[in-house]
């Protein structure tokens, strides 16, 4: 299939809808304005659901009402929204409920301003709403690989019956590149691996089995049994965390003195800085997490190598991926960071000069 | 020998977790009557709220959403555009729906979902241990309102059916009361015509009923519908405030 050349935000919307989705719920926000616009004007040729909710609030439940009947169904939004809907998604998690979530990140805190930035990786990563849980969360850098993570995050959804978010920025929603769909497996192809949705899901009694009772629920009354819930739920984690982490490794070799740590946006600055750094004889190596949970430990650990004197962790917030790569390094060499925030994305000048600074 | 008195197909045989005296049992056998009525056993799909009423999902016979608390319409509303072919109803309560799920209900209704409301009224919040509902009477005490409802303060209850009314697209709504088993055969009649409209896909219904909380009033159950007789119904009056199948605008 030819290459079309797409803005991010249309191209995940229209990579959904080739994953199946008929089904995605959303509020107005910018900058993912795009792809609630993409939806509106292609779900009804699909003959799929396109509905604007009165609030993200709304359509994170619209979210678990279609979720909850075994469908692959979509939001998105951008971080202010994205907070609105954590209530939403922690209910989701309980319930243990496929779906897949867009936050297409802009600046914070608060109403902040509608320019590119990742200060929405606690958030993301760390729980965001209350209660024991986790979400996978998947950082593309690319529009191509935000449109790939479409399928991969339904699938994902799908294997784990566990909400899954795609973590991009306003930079990637907003910026046009070639992009070409996958096809990516069915709902159907995805039950024959496990979790077959039928077993589960909210439906008629189509056969009138007397014992037939599903719920959707995340109540648990009974400590023991709330506990045995979040328990098990833990060991579906540690399963994701064992299976699917997903990191890029770039220009990571023996002679490396300094690793870099970037993902999303920043990482595509980072690569362009290396580049730069290479073709002046200096090797830097770049650690790119691409799920930013499960988070890719030893991944970062592990290139450290036996040369490594430092390593500098570059992103758009003040520093919050920042304490995962401390814990891949576990003390062993200085950990340097330098961030922009605001919605100012930096550049590979300013990044070279940082690294330049490391060979000093 | 004669049965003339059976549990619904519609209900499980899970005890209900219900105050002696609470009027929820029936209004969920009302529902489940109706439901059954109607041959809809193995088609209908509710949604529990957030309140006394949480465990719902329990206690109907088929299957059950639990929502957040106010959300249950727009949990409702995934549920009906995920499956057209599936009937969906909400049970809520007026802490649920006319406070924190005010903006759901809303917009639920105006949109005109394809869904059943169920909207136990009973002016107070049961579950969290009797505080003031959006719905609790002027003067009336609760463990928050504890010198009465100041309506200078916190304003006047609100009257939901009324305010649903205001919008086009709702297909029926009609307050009924389970104050007295007369009120009951009446409020059956409500119920019964929103699962009718509910199965031939008429639109948006709504029924509200009027109920009693005898613990958190902190009076006994009989003496709680008098209370409510003398001191809900003059505020929140019966009666039907739409029907298009009827020609009620």
């Amino acid at each position: 299939m030819a290459k079309i050349l797409m803005k991010g935000n249309e191209a995940v919307a229209e990579a959904a809808i080739r994953s199946g989705c008929r089904l995605y719920f959303a509020y107005p926000i910018t900058p993912q304005s795009e792809l609630i616009e993409y939806m509106a004007k292609m779900m009804p040729k699909v003959g799929g659901t396109f509905l604007q909710a009165e609030s993200e609030v709304a359509a994170i439940n619209m979210v678990y009402g279609a979720a909850g009947c075994g469908k692959r169904v979509m939001t998105s939004s951008s971080s202010p929204g994205i907070s609105l809907k954590m209530e939403g998604i922690s209910y989701i998690a309980g319930a243990e409920l496929p779906c897949v979530i867009v936050n297409v990140q802009r600046g914070g805190p608060g109403l902040g301003d509608i320019q590119p930035a990742q200060g929405d990786y606690f958030q993301a990563t760390k729980g965001g709403g209350h209660g024991d849980y986790r979400t996978i969360v998947l950082a593309p850098n690319s529009v191509q690989e935000f449109a790939d993570m479409a399928s991969e995050a339904f699938e994902l959804a799908d294997k784990y019956r566990t909400p899954v978010m795609i973590l991009a920025d306003g930079m990637l929603g907003q910026m046009m590149e070639p992009v070409e769909f996958k096809t990516p497996k069915t709902q159907e192809e995805m039950d024959e691996l496990g979790n077959q949705h039928n077993s589960w899901c909210i439906r008629p009694n189509e056969d009138g089995d007397k014992k037939h009772h599903h719920e959707i629920n995340s109540l648990e009354i009974d400590p023991h049994v709330l506990e045995q819930h979040v328990n098990e739920l833990y060991e579906k984690y540690a399963v994701i965390e064992d299976k699917e982490i997903r990191y890029e490794s770039y220009n990571v070799c023996d002679d490396n003195e300094v690793l870099c740590v970037a993902w999303g946006t920043s990482s595509r600055i980072v690569k362009s800085a290396i580049n730069e750094l290479k073709a002046e004889g200096k090797n830097v190596g770049l650690i790119r997490p691409i799920t930013v949970w499960p988070y890719p430990y030893e991944a970062v650990k592990n290139a450290l190598g036996k040369k490594v004197k430092s390593v500098y962790v570059f992103e758009l917030n003040t520093g919050q991926m920042l304490d995962d790569v401390k814990i891949a390094v576990e003390g062993k060499v200085p950990v340097e960071f330098w961030g922009k925030v605001g919605g100012i994305v930096f550049t590979p000048a300013e990044i070279k000069a940082k690294l330049e600074a490391c060979f000093k | 020998m004669e049965i003339i008195a059976k549990r619904p197909e519609s209900l499980t045989k899970t005890p209900f977790t219900y105050c002696p005296g609470c009027l929820h049992g029936v209004a969920h056998r009302l529902i489940a009557e109706a439901i059954e009525e109607f041959g809809m056993t193995n088609q209908m799909t509710g949604v529990a709220p957030v309140g006394c009423s949480v465990f719902a999902y329990k206690f109907f016979n088929f299957d059950m959403a639990q929502a957040a608390h106010g959300r249950a319409p727009a949990v409702a509303t995934g549920m009906k555009r995920a499956r057209p072919d599936m009937n969906v109803f909400t049970y809520q309560g007026d802490g649920d729906l006319a406070a924190i799920g005010t903006a759901e209900i809303v917009h639920a209704a105006n949109r005109g979902e394809h869904i059943s409301v169920f909207f136990v009224n009973n002016a107070i919040y049961g579950m969290t241990g009797g505080q003031m509902a959006p719905t609790t009477l002027p003067n009336m005490k609760t463990t928050t309102s504890p010198y009465g409802r100041n309506t200078d303060d916190i304003g006047f209850p609100i009257r939901v059916s009324e305010l649903i009314a205001t919008l086009i697209a709702p297909y029926y709504i009609e307050r009924v009361s389970l104050l007295s088993p007369a009120d009951i055969l009446k409020a059956k009649k409500a119920v019964t015509k929103a699962i009718k409209y509910n199965k031939e896909g008429r639109g948006f219904t709504f029924v509200e009923l009027i109920s009693t909380c005898p613990t958190n009033w902190g009076i006994d159950p009989l003496k709680s519908r008098d209370w409510a007789k003398e001191n809900m119904l003059p505020f929140f009056k019966v009666g039907c405030l739409r029907d298009k199948g009827e020609g009620v605008e």
